[in-house]
């Protein structure tokens, strides 16, 4: 069974349709990549798979370990194992870092009956995972993203999926406003979470994230519908050649 | 202003309690206690209670106070296990009063240190009544205010608090004000004198708490002088049932480099007016005005701030935070008045607001009135819901809806608990206020209309 089956997927946002039927399959342990000019519906799809209600699912749907997702809340998407990497986290002021991630690891391990953990668990192993990523350990009594950089911020979004755990990891425009050096410690992180358990599926608008996050299949979303897929060297040609040979080939 | 929607049958009832307990009260034989209290009575006959058209009064309307026919209580027992669950751990001392007065059975004042001394007001009035009178009633302003006048006219008993020079006490001393049910709606007029002579340093938190449910109306008033480099906080916790009303008046006066803290925080009482008045009397001195409310149901909850800059150099930061649910409602009136001669003022105002529901609302005032011309003034305030985008952000990792709410609404929360010096009181506040939260957080609100959808936003600087 695969673990992401998506049939046929339309979606609206304020009436407007931004997917005009989407179907992908995604396996266990494979890394698929998700490319597209910009307004093509790249992150309406990685929204509605973590369940954003704001958006209309119209017709299709979308298996997830043989579930129906669309049935999800966002919490219950979490809990059975969807992470999405946000391209723009959110601030909340008042709540530290580490109170934040301890709730969620909390309501995570709750949901698959496992004991919860205390402070004293939980600060090893989150000092642990914040080392994979390079992080200061100040970020972790500082609000969730409150004052951070753009890098700081996209490293708390993998340092939450290092600590969660999902199956299914979402990465919507991970790299976008980063430097060579954030977008190197950020791709490592994700690469150290690379797993025959876990699958991945990477928005992006650039090649460039795929020279350190390596896919195993690229797709290109355009206008709402998948336009080709195929291997790594499908972002090459895309980097290469832009976008308009693909949309000039979905059009003729 | 002579005020006629206080008729003179309510003033009857009022006449015939104050003939009664003038001729009983405390310092009765004392010529200045009498006086004190006569003009103050006086004053409450001359003017009444407010209506909405007095400018002060403008959002709360007291006509139920005025038109209730409330009675002094009777002596009242509380046994100590009534008291219990409402003490504070790690106090200094514990005064607890019961319908307004000090009941020495449920205090305890035996572990403060040399230099302080706390107990009944009533007491040291009887006691040694000279040394109070440079004091009592020289701050609270009778004419301005008609329920100050009120709460000196029955100037009766409350705490007297006296921290020696030099003296450093890191606990607090606590003021419990326990309102017990009765036949008939009681009125209680608890009178605090907090002195704080110069270089001393102290706590005081007054906690407001009813035993049973019946209408009962609790019109307190506090001086607190603090000397010259003192450092003090003081706390109001307003945790009364929704029968019950409060109005408290804090006034201040600061002297030189007095660094002051008030922190308010209301969750309980069904018509509230919380009066914060510091006077900036002494060069260099800084004052926090914090506060929090949490409203639900049909609770009223007005605070009523008055911050005099008198001297230069002086610091004055406010910031009150509204969580409104139900059909509650809210008021932040701040006004500040700096004085001819108070240059290089530097005050600040902050009100922040948050509608749980379509039904609760808040009116939210500045009023600036400078007469220096060197003064940072600076005044904002934000009326919003709860953001959607935080709350998916919560749930997308897995936090329920409700415990997502909760600790967006305990975080907002947490903007005022986090500028109270970490120690019991904090940590009782911070109970108390997770407590409330968790009553009103998990109802989810109902779609609201466009014009409450968007977050309204101003911001001022002048």
């Amino acid at each position: 069974m695969a673990l992401l089956e998506i049939r046929n997927l339309h979606v609206k946002v304020e009436n407007h349709e931004i997917l005009k039927g989407i179907d992908l399959t995604i396996n266990a342990g494979e890394v698929h990549s998700i490319m597209g000019p910009n307004g093509s519906g790249k992150s309406t799809l990685a929204q509605v798979l973590a369940r954003r209600e704001n958006f209309q699912v119209t017709q299709g749907e979308v298996l997830y370990n043989g579930k129906d997702l669309l049935a999800m809340k966002p919490e219950e998407a979490a809990c059975e194992g969807v992470f999405l990497a946000f391209q723009y986290p959110v601030e909340i002021p008042g709540i530290s870092n580490a109170y934040f991630l301890r709730s969620a690891l909390n309501a995570v391990r709750k949901y698959r009956g496992e004991d919860e953990l205390d402070a004293m668990d939980f600060i090893p192993m989150f000092k642990k995972k914040m080392k994979l990523l390079d992080m200061d350990d100040k970020l972790m009594n500082r609000s969730v993203n409150e004052g951070f950089s753009g890098g700081e911020k996209k490293r708390n979004e993998i340092l939450q999926m290092a600590v969660l755990e999902p199956k299914l990891a979402i990465l919507d425009e991970t790299d976008s406003g980063l430097d060579i050096d954030a977008l190197k410690i950020v791709a490592n992180g994700v690469n150290a979470l690379r797993s025959p358990e876990r699958a991945m599926v990477v928005v992006t608008h650039y090649q460039r994230l795929l020279n350190y996050i390596v896919p195993d299949y690229v797709h290109v979303l355009v206008d709402g519908r998948i336009v080709k897929s195929g291997g790594k060297e499908l972002a090459l040609k895309l980097e290469d050649k832009g976008y308009s040979w693909v949309e000039a080939e979905a059009t003729a | 202003m002579s005020n006629l929607a206080t008729t003179s049958r309510e003033l009857g009832n009022y006449l015939e309690a104050f003939t009664e307990f003038a001729k009983r009260a405390p310092g009765h034989n004392q010529g200045w206690v009498r006086k004190l209290r006569e003009d103050a009575f006086a004053r409450f006959c001359e003017v009444g209670f407010p209506t909405t058209h007095d400018e002060d009064w403008r959002f709360t309307n007291v006509s139920v106070i005025a038109q209730t026919a409330f009675r002094l209580p009777p002596a009242a027992v509380v046994s100590a296990e009534q008291v219990e669950p409402y003490r504070l751990g790690g106090a200094a001392c514990q005064l607890v009063f019961v319908n307004g007065r000090f009941d020495p059975k449920l205090s305890s004042v035996n572990s403060l240190p040399k230099g302080v001394s706390a107990g009944s007001l009533a007491e040291e009035i009887r006691r040694d009544p000279k040394p109070l009178e440079r004091y009592l009633g020289q701050y609270l302003n009778t004419q301005r205010d008609v329920f100050c006048a009120l709460n000196t006219a029955f100037l009766g008993d409350g705490a007297y608090v006296h921290i020696g020079r030099g003296t450093v006490l890191e606990a607090p001393i606590y003021l419990l004000f326990v309102t017990t049910a009765g036949d008939a709606p009681v009125m209680t007029h608890p009178r605090n004198l907090i002195i704080a002579e110069e270089d001393s340093q102290a706590t005081v938190v007054e906690d407001y708490v009813s035993l049973g449910a019946d209408v009962a109306f609790s019109n307190a008033a506090t001086e607190l002088l603090a000397g010259e480099h003192t450092v003090l906080s003081h706390y109001l916790i307003e945790r009364e049932h929704t029968d019950a009303y409060n109005v408290s008046t804090l006034r201040l006066q600061q002297g030189r480099s007095a660094n002051v803290a008030s922190h308010s925080v209301l969750l309980g009482g069904g018509l509230v007016r919380n009066n914060v008045h510091p006077v900036l009397a002494g060069e260099g001195a800084d004052c926090l005005i914090n506060g929090l409310f949490i409203g639900n149901g049909r609770q009223h909850m007005d605070n009523y701030m008055l911050v005099e800059h008198a001297s230069p150099h002086c610091a004055s930061r406010q910031f009150y935070n509204g969580i409104l649910d139900g059909h509650s409602r809210g008021v932040f009136h701040g006004r500040i008045i700096v004085h001819k001669d108070a240059q290089k003022t530097d005050a600040k105002q902050t009100n922040r607001n948050l509608l749980l529901s379509d039904d609760a609302q808040i009116d939210t005032k500045p009023q600036l009135e400078i007469y220096a011309d060197d003064v940072k003034c600076t005044h904002g305030a934000t009326i919003g819901q709860i953001e959607e985008d935080e709350l998916f952000y919560l749930r997308s990792r897995g936090i329920d809806e409700p415990a997502a709410r909760r600790l967006l609404l305990y975080a907002f929360a947490s903007e005022c608990l986090e500028r109270m010096k970490p120690g019991p009181v904090r940590a009782r506040i911070e109970e108390l206020v997770n407590e409330w939260l968790f009553h009103t957080a998990p109802r989810s609100p109902q779609p609201g209309n466009a014009a409450q959808e968007r977050a309204l936003h101003w911001e001022e600087v002048g």
